[in-house]
């Protein structure tokens, strides 16, 4: 009886559903991704701008963008090993600590027992893998929470560090070292007049220009590949609009730079690194892993992924991370000491969520969690400069942190309810 | 005219896609024990998650009346008060408290805030008495078996003054001792004046226990049968529960079988969780290439695990039995090595196990060969859109782009993505695992002819599916899998949905 009606019934029922599929769903997505993505950036100009407001235009004065970078390197640089790690749905609460006892090696390498530099620097780098190694095989193979594990290290680490350094601060470092931390590109070729601007590095300058010419080659070659699939792509307005506004930052920040005392070589290291990782987590099978895993562990192990050996290598490379963060913070510091990388951890964490890292992992770029260290590094600069006391410096960043995640799971919700 | 406690009448539920539920309607009468028949998602779950509130009033169709006044039921705790009780098949207790903690969950005896200890033994201890269950109160759950967490269940329900009281597939998890005491207590529950709901697939246990029947099918009630008619058999219910039409519902097809593809000898699993039991047993199967083989069995008769134990030792322990791939032995320990074997399994439950719903389509066609759209570690990401986009056209998954996000895409797409994936990995031998459920009728089609394309490229295909119509329509063999063990094997001129229906409960009891 109902047999004879149920299946045109269906069909009906499922090319009513299915009518609004193409249309609705696919525009609504497409926005909520755009602005999930890229509320990031927005949010960065805007904060920016707020602060440049604020201080009458000091906030991107030459000096000011040279210190934010160097300030903030070392966190920018943990926070790029952690999105890694949050991606894959864990968490890494040790790395303040590893920043602290790497440091310490490389110091104690270098001042107590006179090894010269680029061996005392490889030696902390291995280090820093082998700590990697030692929680990463806790939590892969042994199967304790991250949470557990890297907590455990937050405080063996700093023990180690203590033993180390006998308590006491050990310096000062080498001039290498301090160059690499604190220290900037040569004027190699010398001065060229901006006209109003004053003087610029010609050297930084040049720097500046390939960085654009080469970004704007690839994002055209990568458009003409992607034609050639006849996959859909940027309009050209679109296209040049997106470029000229990355080149018109990089420029902006690179004249700038150029005109106080050219390119700081942490900058250099942290642009090298950005681009690094950006492609291993776009486009190498390894990076593709750490997602998959994030996204849903059960059919990341139902598709054969080695689900264990991947945890194990993220944590390896957060140590790495943290022992070029150790070196770099120690050696700003002109000394290792007992107390360095307090709190490190609870920056990069907050850095990654802010640049939209999903809770539950799967989701993440490392250029979004680079931004969300800028941008609470911006605020600590600029609220410095307008003097706000430090407590509500601490403040700001818990609400903007709290925002950023609640923007991120009410974006969630809004999409799950409308896919209903 | 008779003394009916529950009547629901008109009954519709949809889910995105899917009508679980059509114009259902129940009547119970006061004081009996009602058995609800049906296959595995005829919609009888979903029957009692509308009864109790489960899926709030509002989100279905239809009216439901207890004991003569309407009910609008917002969830769980509402029904509960009017004395409805739902007892899962997989029982709601927590592990680690004890029994009487456990029947005073959320209903906990105190005075002023503060628990009384000593009531709450005392009153456990007697409804335990009740119950016929000899254990002290403060025994913690998991020191129990699981046939006294179930009196321990019903001891719950009493505890909340049930009046009627609802049991999902009570005995399924029983042993023979354990579901005759069970049966005997529901007995003496009606005489008390307590009126059951009960959904079992166990016939015998229906006939033994029910004063009335009413069987579903696809989501509409067939009839209710009245057992004091004496007229009332197991063939006759069997016949309500499958007696549908095959009508043009499945892609003509014709096989062209070839040699063999995978044999599995002496297959035995056991399981990971209850010491010693197996869950498959001395299993022998053979899928030869073009051919579509169906494993049918009825919830917990052992398929999937029989599956996944295959695809790289997934499910179970203490794993025996071999394994030949076009007549070579050859081992399948990890999921890798059973890929690089040609096995492909393609998860029942796609939404956990399946898919990743946060990433696109391409991603996840990509993810278990990855591999071949890489070079030196690289991907290559335009190769791998190409790849999507060509299966995206050739089984028509429904999206704008190969870029759409899983998770959005409604359950036939979904499958098809999946599906895609394994099609990928490049397997000789598909392991569907219900691969339409959840899904409507329309896309059902297209996955089935994407399964006969599959079987005529020379692929061997074996589908385990809960549907004997679809089974009947698609497969050309058919294996009957009981408690863990192969009870028939049918060709398909042979095979009838009465015929599979008994070897897939013979030896239960």
């Amino acid at each position: 009886m109902s047999s004879s009606t149920s299946p045109s019934d269906a069909a009906l029922a499922s090319g009513a559903k299915d009518a609004p599929a193409p249309g609705t769903p696919g525009r609504s997505s497409g926005l909520s991704i755009n602005v999930r993505q890229s509320g990031i950036y927005i949010a960065f100009a805007l904060i920016v701008l707020l602060f440049t407001i604020l201080t009458d235009g000091a906030l991107l004065q030459p000096q000011n963008i040279s210190n934010i970078i160097v300030q903030n390197s070392y966190i920018l640089i943990l926070s790029i090993g952690m999105i890694l790690i949050i991606i894959a749905g864990h968490i890494d609460l040790s790395v303040g600590s590893v920043v602290a006892v790497t440091g310490a090696i490389a110091a104690v390498l270098m001042v107590n027992y006179g090894v010269p530099w680029p061996l005392a620097l490889l030696i902390t780098l291995i280090a820093g893998a082998l700590i990697g190694a030692w929680q990463g095989y806790w939590i892969a193979y042994f199967g304790i929470p991250a949470f557990i594990v890297t907590l455990a290290g937050m405080l063996l680490f700093r023990a180690l560090t203590l033993t180390v350094l006998g308590n006491q601060g050990i310096g000062p470092f080498p001039d290498a070292v301090r160059t690499l931390s604190n220290g900037f590109t040569d004027g190699y070729l010398g001065n060229i007049g901006l006209g109003p601007l004053g003087g610029a590095d010609l050297f930084s300058l040049l720097i500046g220009i390939v960085a654009v010419a080469g970004m704007a080659i690839a994002q055209w070659r990568s458009r003409a590949a992607r034609l050639g699939y006849r996959q859909s792509v940027d309009s050209i307005p679109v296209f040049l609009l997106k470029v000229v506004v990355a080149a018109a930052v990089i420029l902006f920040v690179v004249v700038q730079l150029a005109r106080f005392k050219n390119l700081p070589w942490v900058l250099v290291l942290l642009a090298a690194l950005v681009l690094g990782y950006s492609l291993v987590t776009n486009r190498a099978v390894f990076g593709r892993r750490i997602y998959a895993i994030g996204g849903n562990l059960q059919a990341a192990l139902l598709s054969g992924i080695k689900v264990k050996s991947v945890i194990f290598w993220i944590f390896v490379n957060m140590g790495v991370l943290s022992a070029i963060a150790g070196i770099i913070f120690a050696g700003r510091l002109n000394q290792a000491g007992p107390t360095a990388g307090n709190s490190f951890e609870l920056d990069a964490i907050a850095a990654a969520f802010i640049g939209g890292a999903a809770v539950q992992g799967g989701v993440g770029k490392v250029v979004g969690a680079v931004t969300g260290g800028l941008i609470m590094g911006v605020i600590n600069n600029g609220m410095s400069l307008i003097g706000s006391p430090s407590e509500r410096v601490m403040l700001v960043k818990g609400i903007v942190l709290l925002a950023a995640v609640a923007f991120d799971v009410w974006t969630k919700r809004r999409a799950a309810s409308a896919s209903r | 005219m008779t003394d009916d406690i529950l009547r629901m009448r008109g009954i519709t539920k949809t889910f995105p896609g899917v009508k679980a539920l059509q114009d259902v309607n129940l009547s119970v009468r006061r004081g009996e024990i009602h058995a609800i028949c049906g296959e595995n998602g005829a919609g009888k779950s979903t029957l009692m998650k509308v009864l109790s509130g489960v899926y709030p009033h509002g989100s279905y169709e239809g009216e439901i009346s207890f004991d003569g006044e309407p009910c609008h039921f917002s969830d769980i705790r509402d029904s509960e008060h009017r004395g409805i009780v739902i007892i899962h098949q997989e029982l709601a207790l927590a592990p680690q408290l004890s029994i009487a903690e456990n029947i005073f969950l959320g209903n906990e005896q105190a005075s002023r805030g503060l628990i009384d200890w000593n009531r709450t033994n005392a009153e456990a201890a007697a409804l335990l008495d009740r119950v016929g269950l000899r254990e002290n109160p403060v025994t913690t759950i998991s020191d129990i078996g699981v046939g006294k967490q179930q009196l321990v269940e019903i001891a719950k329900a009493l505890s909340k003054k049930v009046r009627l009281l609802i049991l999902d597939e009570p005995t399924a998890a029983l042993n023979d001792e354990d579901s005759e005491h069970l049966l005997d207590l529901l007995r003496g529950l009606r005489d008390e004046g307590i009126t059951c709901v009960i959904i079992s697939h166990k016939l015998n246990e229906v006939m033994a226990i029910a004063d009335s029947i009413t069987i579903l099918r696809d989501g509409h009630t067939i009839q209710t049968l009245d057992m004091a008619t004496g007229e009332v058999t197991e063939d006759r219910i069997i016949a309500g529960m499958v007696g549908r039409a095959l009508e043009n519902r499945f892609p003509p097809h014709e096989p062209q079988i070839g040699e063999e593809a995978l044999r599995i000898e002496d297959w035995t699993v056991y399981s990971p969780t209850q010491r010693g039991r197996a869950v498959v047993s001395g299993v022998n199967m053979t899928l030869r290439k073009g051919e579509i083989v169906g494993l049918a069995g009825l919830m917990g008769a052992g398929r999937t695990e029989l599956a996944m134990s295959v695809f790289g030792r997934t499910y179970g322990t203490n794993i025996s039995g071999r394994l030949f791939k076009e007549g070579q032995p050859i081992e399948a320990r990890t999921v890798r090595e059973a890929i690089r074997n040609g096995i492909a399994y393609a998860t029942e439950d796609r939404k956990r196990y399946g898919l990743n719903l946060i990433e696109d389509i391409k991603r996840n066609v990509s993810a278990a060969a990855l591999s071949k759209l890489a070079r030196r570690g690289w991907v290559n990401d335009n190769e791998e859109y190409r790849v999507a986009d060509e299966y995206r056209g050739s089984m028509n998954i429904k999206a704008p782009s190969v870029s759409s996000v899983t998770g959005k895409l409604s359950g036939g797409n979904q499958q098809k993505v999946v599906l895609a994936k394994w099609i990928f990995t490049d397997a000789d031998v598909l392991i569907l695992d219900e691969p339409t459920r959840g899904i409507d009728v329309g896309a059902k089609y297209e996955i089935y002819t994407i399964i006969n394309r599959l079987a005529d490229s020379g692929k061997a295909i074996l589908v385990i599916s809960s549907e004997l119509p679809e089974l009947l329509g698609l497969c050309d063999r058919i294996y009957a899998l009981s408690a863990g063990r192969i009870t028939g094997e049918v060709q398909r001129g042979d095979a009838t949905q009465e015929r599979i229906m008994q070897y897939m409960t013979k030896g239960l009891d």
